[in-house]
């Protein structure tokens, strides 16, 4: 097999650093100087550049496909269209209802339709627009709640349902129930709440490069953030057996949940083996708004009741989900939305509707937070209205209500060990406030505008808001979600060598550190290489749903136990006494602390190396008994629950709805922070994500199409939006997760968009029931 | 694609004049955003980087010459004292990269109704000096824009300098975005007070086709000023007088909606950064000479 010519990014070393110690990420530098190699970069001599045409139509019936022209300019070698794919057709993470090649009908503006091979990247878009496609234009099923009727058009003629009858554009509808939602209460409040569509806005936008193999098979070097499932629906749509698709990770510039759905993996590879060439494919950045999922937009309604004290009696919701044209992961999203649209509270009675629809808007899949996002938005913008509504507190009302250990999720599911929800709540309640604004001087940075100079003082209001939320950790009902992970010990140069090898993707949220840092601790060792990540391995499972350091962090460890046992093994064979012995800098350690003996010279010429499965603790299903009457979707769903909470300090120009975030403070269990600087940048990061939604970040979708496909238009925090942060790390220890860890990149992201609203409504009085809030929301014009 | 490059005025002149498809760039920081989303495919570029005299200002008989390809950074740095507003504009201008590159006259050249330079060089009475091997000529930048990203300027004609007058009294402009820095205007207003003439010059920017001055406004304000003596007392201005200005600039905008904000939010914003922008340099200038 030929390698391209960037040097692959993460068969890198980490110098130093064992669990619990502050360890630098190796490409962190390299990032930052501009040389890291991102899959864009990748590069061989004869390649080609593969182009995708796109659909510009929402929704259209495609007659015909007329590729004549395109094939015929020069220095083209191949267009592709549907009828040139040998296997599926088909492709998707849970559900084949994605068409690799628009069949004969599109759903979304930006759907792929026909792919283009040529020796310059110009070529090839020129080439592609000479592509004759024939559309009949259909009128575009663009509202979800309409969707939902039964009298809409189809977005899918015959569409898959989940477990739900009559579904028509329905994706999943996930109900549950538990108690008796019919109860009265003292006091019932009701809200209606937006949001709107997040992008995950990575910078490397989607490429890799595909090679072309002797055995007929293909190499493909790809930035993803799970390389297993690229390869069984690449795989599958080649028609090719798993083993002649091989994958290998290139270069990841950021993922969030963009990065789990196939993107141009499958069309790299088609063009690739067509031409015998390899091709390099990389989206333009206003093809990467098309290229990929989005977070789901939301409309929710949601009953609270209450007794005077604030004791939750009911709670009601119904949470409605954009899915757009193809399933992607939505019908996940959609339980968790349902799983957990009440919140981290207590409260026996519920009703829950969670729907997720097909629509004819950009497909819509997996970003940080995962359905609990949207729906943190609403159940916190209820406890403010609940709390307003009793006259409590809205902290108090919180900690009131707060789940702990042994509390029952509306599922039913019994949350196991810590569940501080309401420690965090008072940590950041607790946390000193920032000095008020100065009133006889200025500085415009710190004013809403900042530098465009919009405001001296004038119409600036300072409002406080608290959220808490919080998100499973890991993949939910009943999935067997693991990780495989190959450890080798040996002697490099009279060294001791700990060399690791899984197929976990690091998209920049230090995996690779993490993992050295358990073969340091584990095996005694100081040199540890990080192989690259590959196919070449059993999967790792995705890096997504905060999991991976838990899952891919348990088969490192269980891998080092096992090459540990076979060290210990070869000592006891030579009559050495190990009983209860551990490695340690480079020695076996009895467990009175005596040095038994170097493993380097135990090992000599000789090699340990182990290959470890870490499956977690299997979940169930939620039950969908849908005839029967009582309780339903219920079941013990989710393996761990990490939570979060934030408190912000926003300073507000009332007039021109203008903010400025004084100050972000934040509250998270993390259970035992493996990497404390990295755990920090994780909180840091999710919870500026969570401010971009609460403030700009929306792609805007009007009759199907993508009006902001930029960075021009589409928003995201510079850091004058960004606010100092002060960041409380609680270590509780999860006595089911290896270390005791809990995830740690979601739950930031998911309470820091409500708390910023919470904080714009106690500073301007408005209700803000849409997330991003605009300047006209707050002004009221 | 041919790329030309030019070091003199007149050979910048003779190479637009025998190509004048020949795009001209400058700081490259509007034209390589369209070449980059294939907005534009020129045949040429003129590269104007080798004319010394560009990146040039000097004083001039009351006014600053300052060169087409003076950056915002030195406009910042070097003659922010004479020319108040412009600077200030300036400084609300993309990020630290943008403003090093982005110049005067590639904002005058692009027309866009979100330049930032624009509002200010209005209500300053900036003239523009353009030129062709035809020959040159001067264009008030109140005359200059013809429409959304459209402008006097001739196929074959570059701009060489702007003459802006060294300002004879206070001046502000404030611009609403949606984020607090590297921000596309959503709508903004450039206010000049003139005393020695007793006149004030208010302009909109992004809230129409082209930037828009404000002459009901304007023409209220004087009046104002003149009957309540306020030129002379430097008296304190009643709110209600600039409430009243706001709302006759605002009533001057001729905004969209877009998915920048809506119309109806630029209107009212716009009533309000003139309000705002009139109480400062109404404090500024009743703070002057006393
Ligand atoms: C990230 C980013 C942020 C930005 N933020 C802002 C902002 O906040 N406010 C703002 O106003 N602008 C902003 N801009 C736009 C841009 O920076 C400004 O308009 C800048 O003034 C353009 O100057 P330039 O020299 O880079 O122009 P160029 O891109 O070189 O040229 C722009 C146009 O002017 C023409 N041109 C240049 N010089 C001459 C000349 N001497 N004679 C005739 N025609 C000429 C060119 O042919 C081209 O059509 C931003 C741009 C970017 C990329």
């Amino acid at each position: 097999m030929s390698v391209p010519t960037t040097q692959r990014p993460t068969g890198t070393e980490t110098a130093t650093g064992r669990l619990g110690d502050i360890t630098l990420l190796p490409d962190g530098i390299p990032k930052v100087t501009g040389d890291f190699a991102y899959s864009s970069d990748l590069w061989m001599d004869d390649m080609l550049w593969g182009v995708t045409l796109r659909s510009p139509h929402p929704r259209a019936r495609v007659r015909s496909i007329d590729i004549g022209a395109a094939l015929a300019t020069a220095g083209v070698t191949a267009v592709l269209t549907h009828e040139d794919v040998p296997g599926s057709k088909y492709y998707g993470l849970e559900i084949a209802d994605q068409p690799v090649l628009a069949v004969d009908e599109v759903r979304y503006t930006g759907e792929p339709v026909a792919i283009v091979a040529a020796d310059h990247p110009e070529t090839a878009r020129r080439a592609a627009a000479k592509i004759v496609v024939d559309y009949e234009v259909l009128d575009p099923i663009t509202d979800s709640r309409a969707a939902m009727s039964p009298d809409s058009p189809l977005v899918h003629a015959t569409p898959t349902q989940d477990h739900y009858p009559g579904g028509g554009n329905i994706l999943r509808h996930v109900r549950i129930r538990r108690g008796d939602p019919t109860l009265t209460a003292d006091v019932v409040v009701t809200g209606e709440y937006d949001v709107g569509m997040q992008d995950q806005a990575f910078l490397g936008p989607e490429s890799g490069l595909a090679v072309p193999a002797e055995d007929g098979g293909v190499d493909l070097f790809i930035a993803t953030q799970w390389l297993h499932v690229d390869q069984r629906q690449v795989a599958e749509s080649l028609g090719l057996p798993e083993d002649k698709v091989r994958l290998s990770l290139a270069g990841v510039g950021g993922a969030f949940g963009a990065r789990e759905d196939v993107s141009m993996q499958i069309h790299a590879c088609l063009l690739a083996l067509r031409t015998n060439k390899p091709i390099k494919m990389v989206y333009s950045r206003e093809e990467s708004f098309y290229g990929h999922v989005h977070r789901h937009p939301a409309t929710m309604r949601y009953e609270h009741g209450a007794n005077r004290d604030g004791t939750l009696v009911y709670v009601k919701c119904e949470v409605v989900l954009d899915g757009g044209a193809y399933a992607s992961s939505s019908p996940a999203v959609v339980s968790n939305a349902a799983s957990f649209a009440v919140g981290p509270y207590n409260c026996d009675n519920v009703l829950i509707d969670g729907y997720i629809l097909y629509t004819n808007n950009p497909p819509c899949g997996a970003m940080r937070g995962f359905g609990a996002v949207q729906v943190c938005f609403g159940h916190e913008s209820q406890m403010d209205k609940l709390a307003a509504a009793l006259g409590i507190d809205p902290v108090e009302l919180r900690i009131h209500n707060a789940m702990a250990e042994g509390s029952l999720m509306p599922t039913g599911q019994v949350v196991e060990g810590a569940a501080p929800v309401a420690e965090l709540l008072r940590r950041v309640k607790d946390a000193p406030l920032p000095a008020a604004a100065p009133t006889d001087s200025y500085d415009l940075r710190a004013l809403p505008g900042g530098v465009s100079n919009t405001t001296h003082g004038e119409g600036v209001r300072r409002g406080v808001g608290y959220a808490v939320g919080f998100k499973n950790v890991g993949y939910s009902e009943g999935f067997d979600d693991f990780s495989t992970a190959r450890v080798r010990l040996e002697v490099v140069g009279g060294e001791l060598v700990a060399t690791v090898h899984t197929a976990a993707a690091e998209v920049g949220q230090g995996l690779i550190t993490v993992m050295a840092q358990i073969a340091r601790t584990e095996l005694g060792v100081e040199q540890v290489i990080n192989q690259p990540a590959d196919t070449s391995i059993g999967t790792a499972g995705s890096t997504s749903a905060s999991r991976q350091t838990y899952c891919t962090g348990g088969a490192v460890q269980a891998a080092c136990e096992a090459v540990r046992d076979g060290i210990l093994a070869m000592a006891s064979a030579r009559g050495l006494s190990v009983e209860g012995a551990a490695l340690r800098d480079g020695k076996i350690v009895a467990a009175d602390g005596a040095a038994v003996a170097s493993v380097a010279d135990l090992l000599g010429e000789e090699i340990v190396e182990e290959t470890r499965e870490f499956h977690h603790r299997p979940t169930e299903p939620l039950t969908r008994d849908l005839g029967a009457p009582g309780d339903i979707g219920q079941g013990a769903a989710h393996l761990q629950f990490a939570f979060a909470a934030h408190r912000v300090v926003a300073d507000v120009d009332v007039e021109l709805g203008l903010v400025r975030l004084v100050e972000v403070t934040t509250a998270q269990d993390v259970g035992k922070a493996l990497n404390p600087l990295s755990v920090v940048g994780q909180i840091q990061g999710g919870t500026t994500q969570g401010i971009g939604l609460a403030l700009m970040e929306e792609i805007q979708v009007k009759d199907g199409k993508i009006r902001n496909p930029s960075f021009t238009d589409y928003l995201i925090p510079t850091i004058l939006d960004t606010p100092p942060m002060q960041v409380q790390v609680l270590e509780l220890g999860d006595p089911h997760a290896p270390y005791g860890l809990r995830g740690v990149g979601e739950p930031p992201t998911i309470s820091s968009t409500p708390a910023v609203v919470s904080a714009l409504r106690a500073a301007t009085g408005r209700p803000l029931t849409r997330v991003p809030v605009r300047p006209e929301h707050i002004t009221g014009t | 694609m041919d790329f030309l490059y030019a070091r003199s005025w007149d050979e910048a002149l003779a190479a637009k004049a025998e190509r004048p498809d020949a795009v001209p760039i400058s700081g490259g920081t509007d034209l390589m955003v369209d070449l980059n989303f294939d907005r534009r495919r020129p045949d040429a570029l003129l590269d104007l980087n080798g004319v010394e005299e560009f990146t040039r200002w000097e004083r001039v008989n009351g006014h600053v010459r300052i060169g087409a390809a003076v950056p915002f950074t030195r406009i910042i740095n070097e003659i922010g004292s004479l020319v108040p507003g412009l600077a200030i504009a300036s400084r609300t201008v993309g990020s630290p990269q943008i403003r090093n590159r982005g110049t005067l006259g590639g904002n005058l050249a692009t027309a866009s109704p979100a330049g930032d330079a624009l509002p200010p060089l209005m209500v300053a009475d900036a003239t523009v000096e353009v030129g062709s091997v035809r020959g040159e000529r001067t264009v008030p930048v109140r005359e200059f824009f013809t429409g959304p990203k459209r402008s006097v300027l001739e196929p074959d004609e570059l701009i060489r300098a702007v003459l802006v007058p060294v300002a004879d009294g206070p001046q502000q402009f404030a611009k609403v975005g949606t984020r607090n820095a590297m921000v596309i205007s959503v709508c903004s207003f450039a206010l000049a007070l003139h005393p020695a003439r007793r006149t004030v010059a208010g302009c909109i920017g992004s809230a129409g086709p082209t930037v828009l001055p404000t002459p009901d406004a304007e023409q209220y304000l004087e009046a104002e000023l003149a009957d309540r003596r306020l030129w002379d007392s430097r008296a304190e201005l009643d709110e209600a007088v600039a409430t009243r200005f706001g709302e006759l600039a605002g009533a001057h905008a001729r905004p969209i909606d877009d998915v920048r904000g809506t119309a109806d939010y630029r209107r009212h914003a716009v009533a309000v950064l003139a309000r705002r922008t009139l109480q400062w340099t109404w404090t500024e200038y009743r703070r002057a000479q006393r």
